[in-house]
C-alpha cells in the first residue's frame, strides 16, 4: 500500500497551467523534498493536498484512500498537517492557545457540553493539554508558553507553527519552506528538528525548501519542478547535479 | 508584578487566574448587591447596563472573537423582544419558557443570517446584516397582529415563577442574574474548542481550516449563539422600555451596540461589559451635564459682570439643548477611541494595571504593535 501518492496532478488558473501532470509517491518514514525555482508550483501542490484548491485533474491518495475530494477540514483528521510559507499563526492568542487549536481535529466534546463545561469537557481539556505539553517539551518551547504570538520573534514563530502542526498528531507533515527567513543557526536547528520528527516521532515529512544545505542534510528523496512539470527525481545529490535542474535555476 | 505559581494543568482551566482574582470578583458582586441601596434613583439605568452587557457579550462573540462584524444586531434584539412579548402576553407562556423560546427563535434567525455569511467576508457581510436589520424593522411595522405594528405594543412587568417582579430592585437583580449567566456560558465556550475555533477563524481562516476547523459550522454556531444572547437581552429590554415600537430597533441602535464593543475593547469579555457601562450611562451623564454645565459656565463668566454671565448662560444653554448633541458626542468619542485607544477601555485598564504593577519599570512599547510580517496571499 502506498503511503502517499500524487497521480498526474493538474491545476489551471485561468489560462496558466500551474501544475501539469505531477506524480510522485512518498514512502512511510521518508523525508521527501520538493524544490524548484519561484513559481514552479511547489506551494500549489501543498494547497492541493490541504484541499484549499480543487485540482482540475489527477488524484491524491493517502493511506490507501482517495483524498482528492474530501472537505478541507477533514484533511487534519485523516492525519495530514501543514505549516505555511509566511506563517499563519493566530496572532492575538498565546502559544498555548495556538497549540491547543492544533488538537481541534481530536475534539471529543459537543457544543452543549462545552456551554456548561461539564466534567467530561474538563477531563478532555486536560488530556489535550498533556499532549500539547509533550510537543512543547519536544520542541523546547517552555519559555514561550504564555507569550502572545504577536510578541514573538520570527524564528520562534516558525517553530511554534511546526509545533501546532505536530499537535494534530499527523502521520504526514507538510512543511512549506521551514527555513525561509531564518538565520544560519536557526536553519541548523530546524534541520535537527526535522530529523527528530522523522526518527523519534516516526512522522513522514513532505517539504518544500530552497536552502540546498538543509535539503541535502535531511531529505531521502528530492523532486525538482519547473513550470509545473517534474524535471528530476532522486537523492539530493542526483537532483542537484541533473542538467535540467541546473538549467532551470541558472537559465540557458 | 504578580506571578502565579502553577502546579497542575487544571489551574489554567479555571475561570479566574487565581484565588486573589476570584476574591476581587466576589467583592464586585457584593458591591453590585448593595448598590440598589446606595443609588436607588439610578436603578433603571443600571438595569440597562446589564441588558447592554448581554448585548455586548453577544457582539463580542461575533465581532470580537470570530471577526464577523454585524450591523444587524438591533434586529435580533427586536426579534427577542417581540417574541418574548408575544409568547408571554398573547400565548400566556411562563416567563422562563418564553425567554428560552425567544432565545431559540433568535438563534434560528441568527442561523438564517449566518448562512450567507459563510460566503461573505468583511464589509460585504456587514452590509448583508444591515439589510437584514432593515427588513426585520419593516416586518415589525407590518405584522400587526403579532407586533402591534406602528401603534406599538405595551409590555407587562415580568412575572418569574409566579413572582411579580414589578419593582425596579427586583428587575435589577433579574438583569444582573441574566448577565452573570451569560458571562459564565460565554466564558465556558471560550476556554473550550469552540472558543478556540472562533479565535482561529478570526486570525487566520486558512490555518484554522488546515487544523480541522469546519469554518461553516463554527461561523454558524457563532451567529446562532450571538443571536440567542441577543434574544435574552431583547426579552429583558422589552420589560425595560415597557413599550415596543418598530422605530426602537433602528440601525442607530445597531451602531450603538457595535460602538459598545469597539469602545470597550475588541476581543475580551471585559470589553463588552465596559462598553455597556459606557453606552448605557453616557446619556445619563449627558442629561446631567445639560442642567449643570450652563449654570456653571454662567457663574464662571458671571465674575466679569452680571450681564456677561447671563449671556454666557443663555448661549451655553442654547447649545446643549440642541437636538443631535447626544449622537454627536457618541460619534466624537468613537473617533477619539479609534485614534488614540484602539484597544478600548479594557486596553487602557490593562495599561494602567501594568503601569502600577511594574511601577518604575513600565515600558511604553509593551503595547505597541509589533512589525507585522507578511501573511500568505489570501487564498479566497
Amino acid at each position: 500500500m502506498t503511503f502517499f501518492a500524487a497521480e498526474n496532478l493538474e491545476i489551471n488558473f485561468g489560462g496558466i497551467k500551474a501544475l501539469d501532470g505531477v506524480s510522485f509517491t512518498v514512502e512511510q518514514g521518508q523525508v521527501f523534498t520538493i524544490i524548484g525555482p519561484n513559481g514552479a508550483g511547489k506551494t500549489t501542490i501543498f494547497n492541493l493536498i490541504s484541499r484549499i484548491y480543487d485540482p482540475t485533474g489527477g488524484r491524491l491518495v493517502f493511506a490507501g484512500e482517495d483524498v482528492t475530494r474530501v472537505p478541507p477540514h477533514e484533511i487534519a483528521r485523516r492525519g495530514i498537517a501543514r505549516t505555511f510559507q509566511n506563517i499563519e499563526l493566530f496572532e492575538h492568542a498565546t502559544v498555548l492557545q495556538n497549540l491547543l487549536l492544533g488538537r481541534h481535529a481530536h475534539r471529543g466534546s459537543r457544543f452543549l457540553q462545552e456551554l456548561f463545561f461539564l466534567p467530561g469537557v474538563r477531563r478532555q481539556e486536560l488530556a489535550h493539554r498533556e499532549k500539547v505539553e509533550a510537543v512543547i517539551d519536544f520542541l523546547d518551547l517552555q519559555t514561550h508558553r504564555d507569550s502572545l504570538i504577536a510578541n514573538l520573534p520570527y524564528g520562534v514563530r516558525k517553530v511554534v507553527e511546526m509545533a501546532r502542526a505536530l499537535c494534530t498528531e499527523p502521520k504526514l507533515l507538510l512543511l512549506d519552506e521551514p527555513s525561509s527567513g531564518l538565520s544560519v543557526e536557526e536553519t541548523e536547528g530546524m534541520a535537527f528538528w526535522i530529523q527528530d520528527i522523522r526518527t523519534l516521532l516516526g512522522i513522514t515529512v513532505l517539504m518544500v525548501e530552497h536552502n540546498m544545505s538543509l535539503v541535502g542534510t535531511v531529505s531521502d528523496r528530492v523532486l525538482a519542478l519547473n513550470y509545473g512539470r517534474p524535471i528530476a527525481l532522486g537523492t539530493a545529490r542526483e537532483v542537484q547535479e541533473h542538467p535540467d535542474v541546473i538549467k532551470a535555476y541558472l537559465g540557458g | 508584578m504578580r506571578f502565579v505559581f502553577r502546579t497542575a494543568y487544571g489551574q489554567d482551566l479555571g475561570l479566574f487566574r487565581d484565588g486573589v482574582q476570584r476574591n476581587w470578583y466576589v467583592l464586585l458582586l457584593l458591591g453590585l448587591i448593595v448598590l440598589p441601596k446606595l443609588v436607588p434613583e439610578y436603578l433603571v439605568d443600571l438595569s440597562l447596563v446589564f441588558i447592554y452587557g448581554l448585548c455586548g457579550l453577544s457582539l463580542m462573540v461575533l465581532a470580537g472573537y470570530t471577526g464577523l462584524v454585524s450591523l444587524g444586531h438591533a434586529a435580533f434584539l427586536g426579534v427577542g423582544a417581540y417574541a418574548h412579548v408575544y409568547f408571554t402576553q398573547t400565548l400566556g407562556l411562563p416567563w422562563v419558557v418564553s425567554v428560552a423560546l425567544a432565545a431559540a427563535l433568535t438563534a434560528g434567525a441568527g442561523i438564517l443570517v449566518g448562512l450567507p455569511a459563510l460566503r461573505m467576508t468583511g464589509v460585504y457581510l456587514t452590509i448583508a446584516t444591515l439589510a437584514f436589520a432593515l427588513i426585520i424593522q419593516e416586518v415589525f411595522a407590518r405584522w400587526e397582529h403579532v407586533t402591534g405594528g406602528l401603534k406599538g405594543r405595551a409590555v407587562d412587568k415580568a412575572v418569574v415563577f409566579g413572582v411579580h417582579l414589578g419593582g425596579d430592585v427586583a428587575f435589577y437583580f433579574l438583569c444582573l442574574a441574566c448577565l452573570i449567566g451569560g458571562l459564565w456560558l460565554t466564558a465556558n465556550l471560550l476556554r473550550t474548542p469552540t472558543g478556540r475555533a472562533w479565535v482561529a477563524i478570526r486570525d487566520s481562516e486558512i490555518a484554522a481550516q488546515s487544523m480541522g476547523v469546519n469554518l461553516a459550522v463554527y461561523k454558524t454556531i457563532a451567529f446562532a449563539y450571538s443571536a440567542a444572547l441577543m434574544g435574552v437581552a431583547g426579552a429583558l429590554f422589552a420589560h425595560h422600555v415597557g413599550f415596543l415600537a418598530p422605530d426602537i430597533f433602528s440601525v442607530l441602535l445597531s451602531i450603538q451596540l457595535l460602538l459598545m464593543v469597539v469602545v470597550g475593547g475588541l476581543g475580551s469579555l471585559h470589553g463588552g461589559v465596559f462598553g455597556a457601562i459606557f453606552v448605557a450611562l453616557l446619556p445619563v451623564a449627558i442629561a446631567q451635564a445639560r442642567d449643570a454645565v450652563p449654570a456653571g459656565v454662567g457663574r464662571l463668566v458671571g465674575v466679569l459682570g452680571k450681564g456677561a454671565g447671563d449671556a454666557a448662560f443663555a448661549a451655553t444653554d442654547r447649545f446643549v439643548k440642541q437636538p443631535g448633541l447626544e449622537p454627536g458626542i457618541f460619534g466624537l468619542i468613537l473617533v477619539l477611541f479609534i485614534l488614540f485607544e484602539p484597544l478600548g477601555i479594557y486596553g487602557r485598564w490593562l495599561k494602567i494595571k501594568l503601569f502600577f504593577s511594574t511601577f518604575p519599570l513600565y515600558k511604553h512599547a509593551t503595547f505597541r504593535r509589533q512589525k507585522a510580517y507578511m501573511r500568505s496571499e489570501r487564498l479566497r
